[in-house]
């Protein structure tokens, strides 16, 4: 409506000139038979010339002037219409519903959220951030980066040999529900959770957001703000004053490696741990319902560490190559946020987990035939069918490819090297990468990348293809002082003995391969997450042209297309950023049952949510399985809400299964 | 014609360039019709034009604004009033080196907390989770009504009404601005942030404070909250908190301490020793100890000084039926709903407060026109104007007309109230919506309460029990006014007795200090002058006699209102007592002997507009912005003990007027 309105205000101003052009002429028309003499008809000239020139400004702040009044005047309409008129009655929010069926606040609710989406707030800074104090630098209208660029990066970056504040700086997570509810105005994350929440009766006192800095290795959340031990006494405080009810946990993203740091925390003894025994989660937990959990790590935090990209990069890239790059402002973007982005310790947490066994070798990964239907059928809808019963899979027609994506080789130099069967790759031996001698030459070295010379970078570059895990090592050759304080935090690997007591130390707490459940027989662990969108999974790079030191030397190679490879990115099935393999796989066989890593045998669920896009009216969609846009997702929020007010995995309906998650699972051998 | 063309010719001369002047010599018809519709659109187009212009011209300057570098209006402001101090925090910083040391907790007062909406009724569309109280109050102007309904709690219960839910906000974010701009807790906080402190020491204890403070405990579990926050706290810093509470928050302090104490499942379970362990100081913010004088008008007749003078300055604006509106009593309807006002209602009786005849702080000389109010003290020590006629009877905190006010008790001639029957005769039988209590009470009733003449505190108790009896049952639930005889009584253990300074003992803390800290220089309401409103129906039947004036320049009876020293809102005697006599030393009320300070601060008005409410404010709010005052506090919070602050810090006559105060102790 809005549009029309104005529409017919452009039109009307021109209609106005039109009229006033008319009548010009006219006039001159007039004085030019009236009043022959020469001299009479220059000045009238003069004169017209001065009127059209008046008449352009005039008609210009006229022009202002009526879309103004207009805007104020619809604005003003609008307010005055009753809230509930203007607006198409959408279908009933499943917490309304849900209160109409009985449904009342039991269990307390913990939100966990996942990295990026809480606010970070300015609390002491250098003087170029004077104004900002207490308010958003991370979150919110992001006014900073707009005005002082760098100012603002400075700001958000962290310490590099410590991980924690730069000297003079201080930025704070924002506490309370405002933290994450929207990350950007209108950006939803928590808030329609929230919403539905209080409508069967939560408020803030049954409902607490653990919000944390993520910027920071989960372990230096305690050690600089005491984040967990602020969860640990709202957890407590949450049971004892709602009648003694376990709560309900529900992280998202990253958040829920936080709360596995979390349990693993809690049970440890002080100074370590929190102190709260091995019956701690037993008593104080219902059930953990992950929302698109990155058990096992995400490929894109391999490309965002390796050069500061990811698939949207990409994109711009080749669409208007050089634009990232100029240097002419001295703007060097990419080159900034990798320096920023590596001073922060949490998205190392994300870098796959598990090496070749859960992600695949040179030659196999548990996607193999994995079908990508971008053309024909929209995203994934040939995959994903449904399928509860998962048993007769093997009945399933399934479309044997020939080059099926090697989905294993999480880096790849060029697109054959992404295709080559691995005894045909040229391969060079670790070892001799790491003899390699670096004579930087650059002045300000920003990314560690200035102090490699361009041989060796070749030489990483001839080693062709990289797996899960011989990419950790390439990642500790390129970046290695990144490395050396990200991995006093957090560890990748597979336990073989868990009994081992070297597992005792924080470090291995948020990988669930390396980490025992707690004792906890009565909870549970769901894992809810979104299918049916390409995800990235791996990538294809090719060396940067730019010889400069400063730049960053490997980008994605975006011109590679081919099957599940779209702009220099292979793609699977998952919730646009976190891969089945990784949100599921822990819950669909790590955990199944009593297994070394759950010995107590707690129960496991899978929710899957098939994604369908919203239609247009419909804001972010009601049935999104996009990896934050699921916060909104009706079902989803129903499964949430149903668990909050008591019922168990069983009384939801157990397992709810569209991917391959299974089959995958299958593939992988490990130990359990 | 002929007359329109001699116009036009007077035109030509004086404007050449003109748009009629071409016309002149058209056929004079078509020019008349012409110059019409040309008027009729010039008109419009010279509406939008200057519009247009206006927002052009607006859209540049803010254009500029945002171009301009953040430090130009401070560069600006130093030239025009030269280099301001450095705001207290960064000071300390520099010069003293102070750190954050003690976690610091925040208990805000009544109103200054933001509220907002958890569940409502469909009016109320839209605003979930948005702020119903405090920040822009959008919402009053568009649908006043509702609003009210939402703000009111449950007449019988005084908890939430069926189906709304209004709930504090948490966090700093709660009271540190009011309004936009209107800073509350801001510029401490800003200034403790300046010598390292940040949301994980420092910790905002939100309430609604519209509840009794038991309440707040039994629906949102809100004590708790705060005794697991100030546990968590001392846990991670290894360090006692300094706690401190501003205006009502003061009393809901020491609701907090004798509830921490108390076995569950009435309080908290905290055992004898809980405050000591984790409390290094109290450090009250304009603490209304006492009560509030300001709050009897409120609950009487729903109206303050303010709102008298609006009264006096056009007389009928407020009391218009005209559009429905009838503001006065909505506003009492809802505020009488709120059980936290019945904890400012003066405490102590007679005894504190004054009798008939009587008062501690009568001989206060005001002298606000002439004489800044901070010289009062010399005067009235030097005995100027200091004759019967000028000792207020400051103890009659209601009189029934300015004479009555001012005649010695046995002249007064009283007829007793309560023996008026009541419920019979009603005033205002034609009322459509029984909104407030008055509407139950019959004319004679009314008459009768005018006839008492004068009340002191302790009869305005059973006035109000009087005129408001339901209201006054369920607040006496929850609160008491008196002075306990014997502190040893099992029944002082009920919570109905915990904010009443006088009616409990201090914790077993003799490490803990308290502070009282407040404004003092400022005309503050003590006693009303009341008259019988005119109109009979459906209104407020008493209102402030806003004619009352003292005369010449030093009587204290302003606009119907007798002012005393303090801080605009709290007088220096509820303010000041318990700190300077009640609690000093070992007393029976403070039988651990925890050290008190009194800590006045002068109230000075901002030098210059640029200002903005002033760095030596005495202000009840604006005190939060006082330098001083944030300066006491940062050194307490780094460690400082009362001594190291330089003990009292008197300007009023406060140690005089305790003096005056028999109380057993």
């Amino acid at each position: 409506m809005v549009l029309r309105f104005r529409k017919l205000y452009f039109t009307e101003p021109t209609l106005s000139k039109s009229y006033e052009s008319y009548e010009t002429p006219k006039d001159e028309k007039k004085q030019a038979t009236e009043k022959p003499k020469a001299e009479k008809k220059q000045e009238k000239g003069e004169r017209n010339k001065k009127r059209i020139r008046w008449g352009c400004v005039n008609s210009c702040c006229w022009f202002i002037g009526c879309m103004c009044t207009t805007w104020w005047l619809l604005l003003f309409l609008y307010h005055c219409l009753p809230a509930n008129l203007g607006v198409l009655k959408g279908p009933e929010p499943p917490g309304v519903r849900l209160k109409n069926e009985g449904l009342t606040a039991l269990h307390p609710v913990v939100l966990v959220p996942g990295m990026v989406t809480v606010g970070l707030e300015l609390w002491e800074g250098r003087p170029c951030s004077q104004g900002f104090f207490r308010k958003r630098l991370w979150g919110g209208s992001f006014t900073g980066i707009l005005n002082r660029p760098l100012c603002w990066l400075e700001h958000l970056s962290l310490d590099k040999e410590t991980g924690l504040d730069p000297p003079g700086i201080r930025v704070r997570p924002v506490p309370g529900l405002v933290a994450a509810d929207y990350f950007a105005p209108g950006y939803f994350v928590w808030a329609v959770l929230i919403e539905n929440l209080a409508s069967i009766g939560y408020e803030g006192k049954n409902m607490y957001m653990a919000t944390y800095d993520w910027r920071l290795s989960f372990q230096n959340t305690e050690i600089r703000d005491q984040t967990l031990s602020r969860l640990k006494a709202n957890i407590e405080l949450m049971y004892v004053t709602n009648g003694n009810k376990k709560v309900v946990v529900v992280p998202h993203s990253m958040g829920v490696t936080y709360f596995l740091h979390f349990l693993k925390w809690v049970e440890a003894p002080p100074p370590m741990g929190g102190g709260g025994g091995p019956g701690w989660c037993d008593k104080y937990i219902k059930s953990i319902m992950n929302i698109g959990p990155a058990f096992l790590g995400i490929p894109r935090a391999v490309s965002s560490m390796l050069s500061a990209e990811g698939k949207d990069v990409a994109l711009i890239r080749s669409m208007d190559p050089g634009f990232l790059d100029s240097e002419i402002l001295g703007l060097k973007t990419m080159e900034h946020m990798m320096r920023v982005i590596r001073t922060w310790d949490s998205v190392i947490s994300l870098l796959p987990k598990g090496g070749d066994p859960i992600w695949g070798d040179l030659d196999s990964a548990p996607e193999e035939g994995h079908v990508c239907g971008f053309e024909t059928k929209g995203f994934f809808q040939s995959n994903s069918r449904e399928n509860n019963d998962s048993r007769n899979k093997d009945t399933r027609p399934r479309i044997e490819i020939k080059h099926g994506a090697k989905y294993g080789r999480m880096i790849s130099f060029g697109k054959e090297a992404s295709e080559q069967h691995s005894s045909k790759l040229h391969k060079v031996a670790p070892m001799e990468l790491m003899q390699a001698v670096s004579n930087a030459t650059c002045g300000e070295v920003w990314t560690e990348y200035g102090k490699i010379n361009r041989q060796n970078i070749q030489k990483l570059a001839d080693n062709k293809a990289y797996t899960a895990e011989t990419f950790i090592d390439l990642l500790r050759y390129v970046a290695p002082k990144t490395m050396q304080r990200a991995e006093a935090h957090f560890s990748h690997g597979i336990a073989t003995d868990l009994d081992d007591p070297k597992y005792g130390h924080y470090k291995y707490w948020s990988n669930p391969l390396e980490t025992k459940l707690p004792y906890a027989p009565d909870m549970e662990i769901y894992s809810l997450y979104g299918v049916g969108l390409p995800t990235e999974r791996s990538y294809v790079y090719k060396l940067s042209p730019s010889d400069k030191c400063d730049s960053i030397p490997f980008r994605i190679d975006s011109s590679a297309e081919g099957g599940c490879l779209r702009g220099g990115v292979y793609f699977t099935d998952g919730d646009e950023c976190v891969p089945v393999i990784s949100a599921g796989f822990m819950c669909a066989k790590g955990w199944r049952g009593k297994t070394r890593f759950n010995p107590s045998g707690i129960a496991t669920y899978i929710r899957e949510y098939q994604h369908s896009p919203p239609s247009l009216l419909e804001g972010r969609g009601l049935k999104s399985g996009h990896h934050v846009d699921i916060m909104g997702n009706a079902a989803l929020i129903e499964d949430v809400l149903r668990v909050a007010a008591g019922a168990s995995g069983e009384e939801i309906g157990g397992d709810k299964i569209y991917s391959d998650i299974l089959r995958m699972s299958d593939r992988v051998n490990i130990e359990l | 014609m002929p007359a329109a063309r001699r116009r036009k010719g007077a035109d030509n001369s004086k404007k050449p360039i003109d748009e009629e002047e071409h016309k002149t010599e058209n056929p004079p018809i078509n020019n008349l019709n012409l110059k019409k519709e040309r008027r009729r659109r010039s008109c419009i187009d010279n509406c939008c034009w200057v519009i247009g212009f206006t927002c052009s011209t607006w859209w540049f300057l803010l254009f500029l604004y945002n171009a301009m570098p953040a430090s130009f209006p401070q560069y600006v402001t130093e030239a025009i009033t030269g280099p301001m101090p450095d705001p207290p925090g960064v000071k300390l910083h520099k010069q003293g080196g102070l750190k954050a040391k003690h976690p610091v907790v925040f208990v805000p007062g009544i109103v200054t907390g933001g509220l907002e909406l958890w569940e409502g009724h469909p009016c109320m569309d839209g605003l979930f989770r948005k702020r119903l109280w405090g920040g822009t109050f959008g919402e009053v102007y568009k649908r006043p009504l509702c609003w009210i309904e939402h703000m009111s709690l449950d007449n019988e219960t005084g908890l939430d009404p069926p189906g709304v839910r209004v709930r504090p906000v948490s966090g700093l974010v709660a009271a540190d601005y009011f309004a936009a701009g209107y800073f509350v807790w801001a510029v401490l906080i800003a200034n403790l942030a300046h010598i390292g402190y940040e949301e994980k020491n420092m910790y905002m204890a939100a309430y609604d404070w519209r509840l009794s403070f038991q309440n707040t405990e039994v629906r949102d579990q809100t004590l708790s909250r705060m005794k697991s926050n100030i546990e968590l706290m001392v846990a991670t810093s290894g360090e006692k908190v300094v706690v401190i509470p501003h205006s009502m928050g003061v009393l809901y302090f020491l609701h907090f301490m004798k509830w921490v104490e108390s076995p569950a499942p009435m309080g908290g379970g905290g055992g004898s020793d809980w405050c000591d362990k984790h409390i290094k100081a109290v450090m009250n913010i304009g603490g209304p100890f006492l009560g509030l004088p300001k709050i009897v008008a409120g609950l009487f007749s729903a109206e303050a000084k303010d709102i008298a003078v609006a009264r006096a300055v056009a007389p009928g604006v407020l009391d218009v039926d005209l559009f429905g509106f009838q503001t006065l009593q909505h506003l009492m309807r809802m505020t009488r709903t709120w059980d936290s006002t019945m904890s400012l209602i003066p405490k102590g009786g007679d005894t504190i407060w004054g009798t008939l005849d009587w008062a501690p702080d009568s001989d206060h000389v005001c002298a606000a026109k002439k004489i800044k109010q901070n010289v009062t003290r010399t005067a009235g020590e030097t005995g100027v104007g200091v004759d019967d006629f000028k000792c207020h009877n400051y103890g009659r905190i209601i009189s029934f007309g300015k004479d009555v006010a001012e005649l010695h008790s046995s002249k007064v001639e009283r007829v007793d109230f309560k023996g008026a029957a009541k419920g019979n005769n009603f005033a205002n039988r034609s009322c459509r919506d029984v909104w407030n209590e008055y509407h139950e009470m019959g004319v004679e009733d009314i008459k009768a309460v005018a006839d008492y003449k004068a009340f002191t505190v302790e009869s305005v108790l059973e006035l109000l029990q009087f005129v408001a009896p339901r209201m006054m049952k369920r607040g006496g639930a929850h609160y008491s006014y008196g002075i306990a005889d014997n502190l040893n009584d099992k029944k002082y253990q009920h919570y109905k007795y915990w904010s009443n300074p006088l009616e409990t003992r201090l914790p077993n803390a003799p490490e803990m200090e308290i502070f009282s800290m407040y404004g003092v220089g400022l005309p503050t309401e003590r006693s009303y002058v009341y008259k019988a409103s005119p109109a009979t129906e459906c209104y407020i039947p008493f209102q402030i006699d806003a004619s009352a004036e003292g005369g010449n320049d030093q009587g204290c009876l302003r606009s119907g209102v007798y002012s005393v020293d303090g801080d605009e809102t709290v007088p220096v005697l509820s303010a000041g007592f318990m700190c300077a006599k009640g609690w000093r030393g070992k007393t029976r009320f403070n039988p651990s002997g925890i050290k008190t300070y009194v800590k006045e601060y002068n109230h000075a008005p901002p030098a210059t507009l640029l200002e903005g409410r002033g760095t030596q404010s005495g202000n009840h709010v604006d005190i939060m912005g006082n330098f001083a005052l944030i300066e006491d506090i940062i050194r307490v919070a780094a460690g400082a003990t009362g001594n190291d602050l330089g003990g009292d810090q008197v300007y009023s006559d406060i140690f005089k007027w305790s003096e005056r105060i028999k109380l057993q102790l």
